[in-house]
């Protein structure tokens, strides 16, 4: 028989309307408040790195639009930066600048859809549809510029699969008004609500030292006050170009990471618009015939151009990237994204591992809900922004 | 350069412990969309365009939203234009589909002026992930994706395109030749 005082053993998930993505949180209950806890996280398991390794450099790509679905573009671009590490190429500036925008315009999709789920669980409909109409004109705008909306497969090793269409620009200019409206009413709706500020200050916290130790990245170590952001302190593609400002909190609660989110879509905005101010003219992929595919003239119209076109795709033959490791950072919505590849020169990967941003914090959920309410880990594990195909990969 | 680190923590203060101030203004966001809509939803519905629509969502199956022409859907084999498929079996969108779902069986074609010709062309279209490295690595433009069909469903489990489905010359699906028929009229 069960002693008043002995914990109850509660099981969340893996198919709870609040854990998106699929994960198990073992509780240990006495009454409504949680004495310990344990994760159980690997549901999603798909093999990514495993499937890799059997798949040219090219192909792997495809399997990173799965990562974190959210903002697939931040990961194409991530890994193709890792393999053009290896080949140790440089691709042209306009394919550097549209990646920025790409970028962003991605980490305002992830935030956006963040935040609504985050509030939405809180209770907060009305702005999760306000957001998901923002998403929805981010969506157009990928769509745009790759031809799919979610798997946007647009990178390439060594530029991209192609070159924005023309009207691009203007697109995006004419689309930035809308999404700052919505931001803005978000903003309004929640930021300064009594409820929601109740439901969420002091909720979660984390001090810098912990989270450091943990090794927290992105909005979840910013919130706790340590000013770290791979495109500031490891610059990639041409980011140190462009002026943005860093959100900082101080209590590392679910309230700071909410504000950071929000002041981030900001940001995000101004590096578009500033990008777009500067884009450059040229190419958009680096001119090497052993790494980029040729002009379609060039293989309907010639026999080198038909030539090289086998000789990149056949079996065992394709880019070939020297001997060697490179580990490569970018800075995804949720945090430092790295992927880690080896070649042994071949056409594929002999090994490609991929860090995700939000492991750590995963990770760390029997720490932050330790000695919070049963409901209150349902705003915590949605600050967390925990995405299941890149946490199980 | 600069990038600057900004603090952006937001300490309650009195407006916001009072909560009535904060809540009027949230009611007063969602009653202007509610009354801005329902003004753009009314007038639309007596035929006057306004600049927005109500609302972003669409009237799906009735009222369809427009897709950009880069829209990746399903695939199709393109002819030439006497009619012959362009499909010269190079096997090469075989080799480059990470998902394996593409199955060639090449054979002698008819014509004496071509040399090879896909006697058996098989797409797994639930296999497929809509890469679209398949269209970007054929060499004869021989396959596309470029029909801006995004509903693609069946009956079954096994939805496989054959040969004479991605050519249009079956008739097991009438109304998706109809748009492949289109398609066709436009290449030439
Ligand atoms: S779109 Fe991609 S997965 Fe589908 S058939 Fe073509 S190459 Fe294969
Ligand atoms: S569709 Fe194109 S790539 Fe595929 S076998 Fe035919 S010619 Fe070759």
């Amino acid at each position: 028989m069960l002693s008043p005082s002995a914990p109850m053993t509660l099981s969340m998930g893996p198919s709870h309307p609040a854990t998106h993505g699929i994960i198990r949180i073992n509780l240990q209950l006495d009454g409504e408040r949680v004495v310990d806890s344990t994760v159980d996280m690997g549901f999603l398991h798909r093999g990514f790195e495993k499937m890799c390794e059997t798949h040219a450099w090219n192909q792997a790509i495809v399997y990173t639009d799965r990562l974190n679905y959210v903002s697939a573009m931040i990961n194409n671009i991530g890994y193709c930066m890792a393999v053009e590490g290896l080949l140790e190429i440089e691709t042209p500036p306009r394919c550097q600048t549209l990646r920025v925008i790409l970028s962003e315009l991605s980490r305002v999709e992830d935030h956006l859809t963040c935040l609504a789920a985050q509030v939405m669980e809180c209770g907060a409909l009305t702005a999760f549809l306000y957001t998901m109409k923002a998403r929805e004109y981010v969506y157009e705008l990928i769509e745009m510029a790759c031809g799919a909306r979610v798997t946007t497969n647009w990178t390439r090793v060594g530029g991209l699969s192609m070159d924005v269409p023309p009207d691009f620009a203007d697109a995006i200019k004419a689309r930035i008004p809308s999404i700052r409206i919505v931001n803005d009413e978000f903003n309004k709706l929640l930021t300064k609500n009594r409820i929601f500020i109740d439901r969420v200050k002091d909720v979660g916290c984390m001090t810098k030292e912990e989270a450091i130790d943990w090794g927290f990245t992105g909005p979840l170590l910013r919130a706790t006050g340590v000013p770290f952001d791979v495109r500031r302190d490891t610059p990639y593609l041409n980011y140190d170009e462009f002026d943005f400002e860093i959100p900082i909190g101080s209590n590392g609660d679910v309230y700071d990471r909410y504000v950071i989110r929000l002041f981030e879509m900001e940001q995000s905005l101004q590096i578009i618009e500033q990008a777009l101010e500067k884009l450059p003219e040229g190419p958009v992929n680096v001119d090497d015939m052993s790494i980029t595919l040729p002009a379609k003239e060039d293989v309907y119209g010639n026999i080198e151009g038909l030539i090289n076109q086998f000789k990149l795709i056949m079996d065992g033959h394709g880019i070939k990237p020297p001997p060697g490791e490179y580990y490569s950072a970018v800075e995804a919505p949720n945090g430092e994204l790295g992927f880690y590849v080896v070649s042994t020169g071949e056409d594929k990967p002999y090994k490609c591992r991929c860090r995700p941003p939000c492991f750590p914090f995963t990770a760390a959920i029997p720490k932050m809900i330790k000695g919070h309410l049963v409901s209150d880990i349902v705003p915590i594990f949605g600050s967390i922004n925990m995405i299941g195909g890149e946490l199980d990969r | 350069m600069q990038k600057k680190v900004t603090n952006v923590t937001i300490n309650p203060g009195l407006k916001e412990d009072i909560y009535y101030v904060e809540v009027f203004r949230g009611l007063w966001i969602t009653n202007r969309h509610f009354v801005v809509n329902m003004w753009r939803h009314t007038l639309r519905l007596f035929g006057i365009k306004t600049k927005e629509k109500g609302a972003v969502t669409y009237q799906y199956p009735e009222e369809r939203r427009p897709i950009h022409h880069r829209w990746r859907g399903r695939h199709r084999l393109t002819r030439k234009q006497d009619g012959s498929m362009r499909c010269t079996a190079c096997m090469l969108c075989e080799t480059i589909c990470p998902c394996n779902c593409i199955h060639i069986v090449p054979g002698e074609s008819p014509n004496p002026n071509v040399e090879k010709f896909p006697e058996q062309f098989n797409i797994d279209v639930l296999r497929c992930c809509f890469c679209g490295y398949c269209a970007e690595a054929c060499p004869k433009d021989a396959i596309r994706m470029d029909l801006l069909e995004p509903e693609i469903s069946g009956y079954t489990r096994d939805i496989i395109f054959t040969k004479d489905f991605l050519l249009g010359v079956t008739d097991d699906r009438p109304w998706e030749n109809a748009r492949l028929e289109a398609a066709y009229e436009e290449d030439k």
